[in-house]
């Protein structure tokens, strides 16, 4: 059964595609990571899965899941860690489903705000300001929030970047515990022992799918090759997309 | 002695007891307003529109004179226009709030100093730019208390979106559409405030009792909640110590307040808690952990 569905996507910035005719299907409970080089498009398609990008052409099918039954974990360079915001705040806006604009936050809901900054092992930072945590820390932070949006289709932007080995194993784990609980994990990632070693599913982005299966068939040096060899043209005076030309035909 | 110069004025003459009503309703509903104009980096965009409101205030004068309501009501429709209408370009296009607001700075200071002095003299000019707090009647007051009263009250509606929204837009984004009508909501109780503001102290100095008190907070809180109570606390005595100041002295109102508030900021920078010039200089010996 399919938790997420593909079908000729195109998603990008001012009529610029940043990810050009996707199709395919992520299976639900499934651990898949997203690779390929710096503006592969990797960012701009879990965008488009969490709706914060509308797709310039295509569908995004999720699988009969509201937008809020998903959990989005941006890049850490996307919060502004200068606000005055405590640990225990800033992962509590992970209820925002339950609690939206009036809802309060009682007894129970605080310990489950507590329940999620001790499983991500920061019990005694809940009233640190985030401005003051170093990276790793706000990478858990981050993780504590998803956990607390208990979501179905969990969408993973880098969230291993910058951080240590031990903070990595204990992030994974927590990655691979959401899989075990059959929720549906995306991650664009840059480690490829990591991908190899811990991912079933890769998806090789490269402005457009390069190849998308199981891990060990897909991470070949020629599929790598060619990601590398992306074009990353931005070209105002570019023609319309002639593939769409050809479907219309097709049609 | 020190009865007749610190409370003597209020309790012997009403225009200083409205004034001092004004400047407590000001700063309770335009103090909360600045913290989260600081906190959005759009301390200047506060600027640019308080310039904006004139060229509608200038219209309102044009018509009806010195009328405080016409002004008013002039100063809110062009203040909203612009407000929206900014919001609506940065939010459509991705061209950056400040960029798109920075054209009507000038141009809107221009448009409404031409318009007074089509009609009026260096004095209304005057009024317009810098305000006069000890002229406000009753009516006037109704005004201002009202229009703090609706800031605390949307605000309060607000409150969760535009905090999420300012500490990471991305996730407000992915689980509610609150955003987008939340910062136009925000830009909207500017307007209010900076009209509001307008009346006291005049389109020059309306955005200071908004902005100073949130600059101050930043120095002696990392705490939202503990901010705001700062700020408030900081316009309220900015704002009793000004008029006091300007009574005793006879400096202008308008900007009698404001430089108690900058004396305030300078202290705060000089002293504050958190980031302040001599706490790091001499911050003491290092902790444990």
């Amino acid at each position: 059964m399919a938790q997420l569905a593909f079908h000729n996507v195109t998603l990008g910035y001012d009529r610029h595609p940043a990810v050009h005719h996707l199709n395919g299907e992520v299976a639900r409970g499934a651990l898949v990571a997203v690779i390929g080089p710096n503006g592969a498009g990797k960012s701009t398609l879990l965008r488009g899965i969490v709706g914060i990008l509308r797709p310039l052409d295509g569908s995004i099918h999720l699988g009969g899941l509201d937008s809020r039954d998903i959990a989005y974990l941006p890049q850490s360079a996307e919060i502004d860690r200068s606000f005055p915001i405590s640990v225990f705040d800033f992962v509590g806006t992970g209820l925002w489903r339950d609690a939206g604009l009036f809802g309060g936050i009682g007894k129970a809901a605080r310990e489950k705000i507590l329940r999620a900054i001790a499983a991500v092992g920061l019990n005694g930072f809940e009233n640190r300001p985030i401005g003051t945590l170093s990276g790793g820390q706000m990478q858990r932070v981050l993780f504590a929030r998803v956990l607390l949006q208990d979501a179905a289709l969990i969408v993973l932007d880098e969230p291993f970047n910058a951080i240590d080995s031990k903070t990595t194993a204990d992030l994974l784990a927590l990655v691979k515990q959401w899989q075990g609980e059959g929720r549906t994990v995306l991650a664009a990632l840059h480690d490829m022992e990591m991908v190899r070693n811990h991912f079933s599913e890769t998806l090789v982005l490269a402005r457009g799918p390069v190849a998308w299966g199981p891990t060990a068939e897909v991470l070949t040096p020629e599929n790598l090759l060619v990601a590398m060899r992306m074009c990353e043209a931005f070209d105002d005076s570019a023609a319309a997309c002639a593939a769409d030309d050809a479907r219309s035909r097709a049609a | 002695m020190l009865y007749d110069a610190l409370i003597g004025p209020f309790t012997e003459f009403e225009f200083m007891r409205r004034a001092l009503a004004a400047v407590i309703a000001l700063s309770l509903a335009g103090a909360p307003i600045g913290v989260f104009l600081m906190l959005r980096r759009m301390s200047l965009v506060g600027d640019a529109m308080a310039h904006a409101i004139l060229p509608g205030a200038a219209v309102g004068f044009l018509l009806s004179g010195l009328n405080l309501f016409a002004m008013t009501a002039g100063g809110l429709a062009a203040g909203f226009a612009v407000a929206i209408l900014a919001g609506v370009v940065a939010r459509s296009t991705g061209l950056k709030e400040d960029a798109s607001l920075a054209t009507f700075y000038l141009a809107s200071l221009a448009l409404g100093v031409t318009i007074v002095s089509i009609k009026g003299t260096n004095i209304d000019l005057l009024h317009v730019l810098f305000g006069n707090i000890l002229a406000m009647d009753d009516q006037t007051l109704l005004v201002v208390a009202f229009n703090a009263t609706v800031t605390l009250l949307v605000l309060a509606v607000i409150y969760r979106p535009l905090v999420i929204e300012s500490v990471d837009p991305l996730f407000l984004r992915t689980v509610s559409r609150a955003g987008g009508p939340a910062h136009l909501a925000f830009l909207a109780l500017v307007v209010i405030n900076l009209v509001n503001g307008f009346q006291a102290l005049g389109t020059l100095l309306a955005v200071g009792l908004m902005i100073l008190p949130a600059g101050i907070a930043r120095f002696w809180s990392r705490d939202l909640t503990a901010m705001i109570c700062i700020a408030v606390v900081a316009a309220a005595v900015s704002g009793y110590a000004g008029l006091v100041l300007s009574f005793q002295t006879r400096v202008p109102s308008g900007p009698a307040v404001i430089l108690v508030a900058t004396m305030l900021y300078i202290v705060s920078v000089l002293f504050g808690r958190v980031g302040g010039i001599v706490r790091q200089l001499f911050p003491g010996r290092h902790l444990e952990a």
